[in-house]
């Protein structure tokens, strides 16, 4: 018989009281926060029955349209946890000098920064790059959904089971102290043995088969589902981006699974692939990461530079100049993505020669880059620009991430980045061309394709505040990081000695305030839209006067995105059409064959994520358990033959007839 | 306030630091030659194109021109391929494993043996060992003015990063392997160092200090502390690698032999396999 502590240590693993942070005022107070607003949510989902709605229409859905918004909100909402970490930085690094040591011990400020890298790049930026091409490629080339609408649904509950398991580490156990990318020696079982950097591992693996599955989705999306016509030289840059991204998706992240797997048998079975011991090399850890991680970053920034050609094009009401030199600008990025890596670590002892070798590679990639945002510029040139708020973001971005460009060829010169590797000089440039490309790029996509999404418009004034916040923001708390940097300050410290230093961290925790009030402004900008909703409406479905296919259905889309497969004839088909009056088909509309919801992607991500938490706490009975259940829900799905329906063509009628009554009386 | 602060990295007394400085400022205007405009013609056009100038051309379907195109493809690439010759040269040499052949940057043909100083990186200190002087400092170096030094660095548990901003660039420290920094120094005075990769709870408590002195000087530092220190033994240095914060400064005045090479291997642990 099993006695009481071995009972509670088969169920309960490393889990103890002792991993509820019960004594850190901070966590207990987030903890109480998060508690109180997550009752207050599921009370009036309650109050409103909302319950039923939330689990047929957007839980088991397989819509792509609603799988990309659900991406969306989920990268918004993880923006707000990484924020708050990023104000905590800021505060502490502001107010740590001499005596004082700030208000976080350097157990809970290390934790701080590696949970911002890592849920600010796989939490936040990967799921609105992921949520916009999930909802845009597909209406784009004229598709119904994506290839595999299953694996779509299936693919978001990964990725935000990997978020859940994050958020969980506040509140259960801790989070990794290693930094965002968990370099051995230092993330190895000897020197992180509590659970953090299981927390990491696992919540990646687990977001990152949702990653990869997302991506062999969306490129068979493109390659087989485009509209007659649309040959690939036809394609919206949009999607042209995607294409690359997923491309290098399916490429890079298997390289990160494996590289983790390989850490996580070093951690629980002793294996020494990243130690000294038994001719294990760390080094090979670093070549691996960086091989996944600077794809990661061109994964990031493509479908970013494909919003951005868009909207150009879009509101200078004109041809995006050099289509196809920004297609072959796109895919030579792609290809070079995989030759830069080692300037990560050109100070880790590689030779002149290697290092020359990947300084000037990365180089070369400004080249590709340099040609678009001239592209852009040209496509400014002899058009007539509206300043509506998806141009202004692309504006402030062209402004904001050519400095950020600049800063990062300079750390591509060896010798420069030897004074300049780590310090707060880098973080400023990764910041730059993070947030001033990416995540300038996501805010852009969400106002553009907003009334896409919900039928109207957000509202612009309280956009512009945040636009305006946002980017006077970041000049005011990534300038000063420049200055730091060179004056030789580096990163991750939570405690300084030079009190000369400390007006330069006052600024920057002035910017990360700046930025703070431009998030509020987001959110109120959303509340007031949602409020005013009447009033922003778009009947045409066209607000912007638009070019690409998407504009040519109703906002938002039906279930089945075109009544009728739209062919394509030109580059920007929409505008094609609108130019040769086209007229919209009000009758002789048929059946459509659409694919069913299904509950199958949550129930196993639900049991992935519980598989994960008990890898993580080593409870090896419910792991077992949850397991079992994974394979005999994944099994019990193979045996679902009932995936589709047909929507009926007098449902298809009253759909489209509906809108016809629509924009007569709009008209 | 920008003349009250220091840019340690663009103004360094270190010569290696200092060439590296001169490249960063010689890369940036390169590349400003065409950031410079990029950002003017952004803001004009975005101006002069706005939907309110009705005046300003308006040509909807225009979206080629190979001339612009070749312009826009080849300006970029002039400025990578001068940029990319510098980078060439000055990674060769600069590379920090490149031995220095003179007594400092200014003339003399004269060789000049190096002063050698093995770091170790501990958590959270650094260990400097002077194996031709026989002696050990724990978050203290010292070295002369103008007399090239050959650093041999490792690191007894994690990564580090090696880093005088005065001196010359950072060079990791790692586990198992070494590296190697070769640099000089032509001013007197005190430094700051410490390392620039983060290596745990300690790490923001890592530095240590850097004085340069005269010859003269630096011979009465190492005879000071021949004299007043303690020996450290294989023994000692098990003890004094247990992790610990804010070390002070502590001198050795012998060092077992081959003490080192033994922390580079990884022969001193037990249990471990060497």
């Amino acid at each position: 018989m099993l006695t009481a502590s071995e009972t509670a240590q088969l169920v309960l693993g490393r889990l103890s009281w002792d991993a509820i942070p019960l004594h850190e005022p901070i966590l207990l107070g987030t903890f109480i926060a998060v508690a109180l607003g997550g009752v207050a949510i599921l009370a009036l989902i309650t109050y409103f029955r909302f319950w039923g709605v939330l689990w047929r229409e957007w839980i088991t859905s397989i819509d792509h349209k609603k799988i990309g918004i659900m991406y969306v909100i989920l990268g918004l909402v993880m923006l707000l946890r990484g924020f708050s970490d990023a104000l905590m930085m800021r505060a502490q690094q502001a107010m740590s000098f001499g005596d004082s040591t700030g208000f976080l011990p350097a157990h809970h400020y290390d934790q701080v920064f590696t949970a911002h890298g890592v849920i600010m790049i796989f939490f936040v930026a990967m799921p609105l790059v992921t949520g916009l091409m999930n909802f845009a490629v597909p209406l784009q080339i004229g598709a119904r959904d994506v290839a595999f609408p299953f694996l779509n649904n299936f693919s978001f509950w990964m990725t935000a089971s990997g978020a859940a398991l994050v958020m969980m580490s506040l509140f259960v156990g801790e989070f990794a102290r290693t930094g965002w990318l968990a370099y051995p020696p230092l993330s190895g079982i000897a020197y992180s043995p509590d659970v953090g950097v299981d927390y990491y591992i696992w919540s990646l693996q687990i977001a990152g088969v949702g990653t990869l599955l997302s991506g062999i989705n969306l490129i068979a999306t493109i390659v087989k589902m485009r509209a007659p016509g649309m040959t690939l030289m036809k394609m919206p840059i949009f999607t042209w981006t995607a294409l690359c991204t997923n491309v290098l998706i399916v490429a890079a992240f298997p390289v990160l699974t494996a590289v983790l797997a390989l850490l996580s048998l070093d951690r629980l079975v002793g294996t020494h692939f990243f130690t000294n011991e038994l001719g294990g090399n760390a080094m090979m850890y670093v070549n691996l990461i960086w091989i996944w991680g600077h794809p990661e970053v061109y994964i990031l920034i493509l479908p970013a530079f494909g919003v951005f050609s868009e909207i150009v094009s879009t509101f200078a009401g004109k041809r995006l100049f050099g289509y196809a030199s920004m297609v072959y600008a796109t895919v030579v990025i792609t290809v070079l993505s995989y030759l830069v890596w080692l300037h990560h670590f050109f100070t880790m002892g590689s030779g002149a020669s290697v290092n020359s070798f990947f300084g000037i590679t990365t180089m070369i990639i400004s080249i590709p880059t340099g040609a678009k945002i001239f592209n852009w510029l040209f496509t400014m040139y002899h058009g007539r620009i509206r300043f509506e708020l998806p141009m202004l973001w692309t504006v402030g971005f062209m402004l904001t991430f050519t400095v950020g460009g600049m800063t990062g060829v300079l750390l591509a010169v060896p010798p420069a980045d030897f004074v300049l590797h780590n310090s707060l000089f880098l973080v400023a440039h990764f910041h730059n061309v993070i947030i001033g490309g990416v995540l300038f790029g996501m805010l852009a996509g969400i106002t553009y394709w907003f009334p896409k999404a919900f039928g109207f418009k957000l509202d612009p004034f309280w956009g512009k505040c945040s636009f305006w916040f946002w980017l006077t923001g970041f000049w005011f708390a990534f300038t000063p990081l420049y200055v730091l940097g060179l004056m030789g300050v580096t990163r991750r410290l939570s405690h300084f000695e030079d009190p000369s230093l400390q007006i330069w961290f006052e600024i920057a925790a002035f910017g990360a305030a700046l930025i703070f009030i431009g998030i509020g402004c987001f959110i109120i900008q959303l509340v007031v839209s949602i409020r005013d909703r009447v009033r922003l409406r778009d009947v045409t479905g066209d607000p912007w006067d638009g070019r690409t296919l998407e504009w040519s259905t109703s906002s938002p889309p039906p279930a089945y995105n075109f009544p009728f497969t739209p062919i394509v004839y030109d580059n920007d088909a929409w505008a094609d059409m609108k130019a040769h009056r086209y007229a919209r088909p009000v009758e002789g509309f048929i059946p459509i064959h659409m694919p069913k919801n299904t509950a199958a992607g949550f129930i196993i991500a639900v049991f992935c994520a519980t598989v994960g938490f008990a890898l993580i706490w080593h409870m090896w009975l419910i792991g077992g358990i949850a397991f079992t259940g994974l394979l005999i829900s994944i099994v019990a799905h193979t045996f679902n033959y009932d995936r589709a329906y047909t929507v009926p063509a007098a449902e298809v009628t009253r759909i489209e007839h509906g809108r016809t009554l629509e924009l007569a009386n709009h008209a | 306030m920008l003349a009250g602060c220091d840019f340690l990295v663009l103004n360094p007394a270190g010569a290696i630091a200092r060439q590296q400085a001169h490249l960063i400022v010689v890369s940036t205007i390169l590349m400003l030659l065409i950031v410079v405009p990029v950002l003017a013609i952004t803001v004009l056009f975005a101006w002069r194109y706005r939907a309110s100038n009705t005046g300003a051309t308006y040509r909807p379907d225009w979206d080629h021109s190979t001339a612009l195109e070749l312009l826009i493809w080849s300006a970029p690439l002039f400025i990578v391929i001068a940029l990319g010759a510098i980078t060439w040269i000055n990674t060769h040499t600069l590379d920090p494993y490149r031995p220095l052949e003179r007594a400092d940057n200014r003339a003399s043909a004269t060789a000049v043996a190096p002063l050698v100083v093995e770091v170790v990186a501990l958590d959270w200190k650094w260990l400097f060992i002077y194996p031709d002087q026989g002696i050990a400092t724990v978050n203290e170096l010292a070295a002369p003015i103008g007399v090239p030094i050959r650093f041999k660095i490792t690191s007894s548990s994690v990564m580090n990063s090696f880093f005088i901003p005065a001196l010359a660039g950072q060079i990791y420290a790692m586990p198992g392997m070494q590296t190697e920094l070769n640099a000089v120094i032509d001013k007197a005075g005190t430094y700051e160092g410490f390392s620039a990769n983060y290596s745990g709870a300690g790490f923001s408590g890592m530095h240590f200090q850097f004085h340069v002195m005269t010859r003269s000087a630096f011979d009465r530092w190492v005879g000071e502390t021949r004299d007043g220190g303690t020996a450290l033994t294989n023994a000692d240095y098990l003890e004094l690698a247990k992790p610990s914060e804010r070390t002070p400064i502590h001198h050795y005045s012998t060092v077992a032999n081959g003490l080192y090479d033994a922390i580079l291997n990884q022969c001193l642990q037990a249990n471990r396999p060497c």
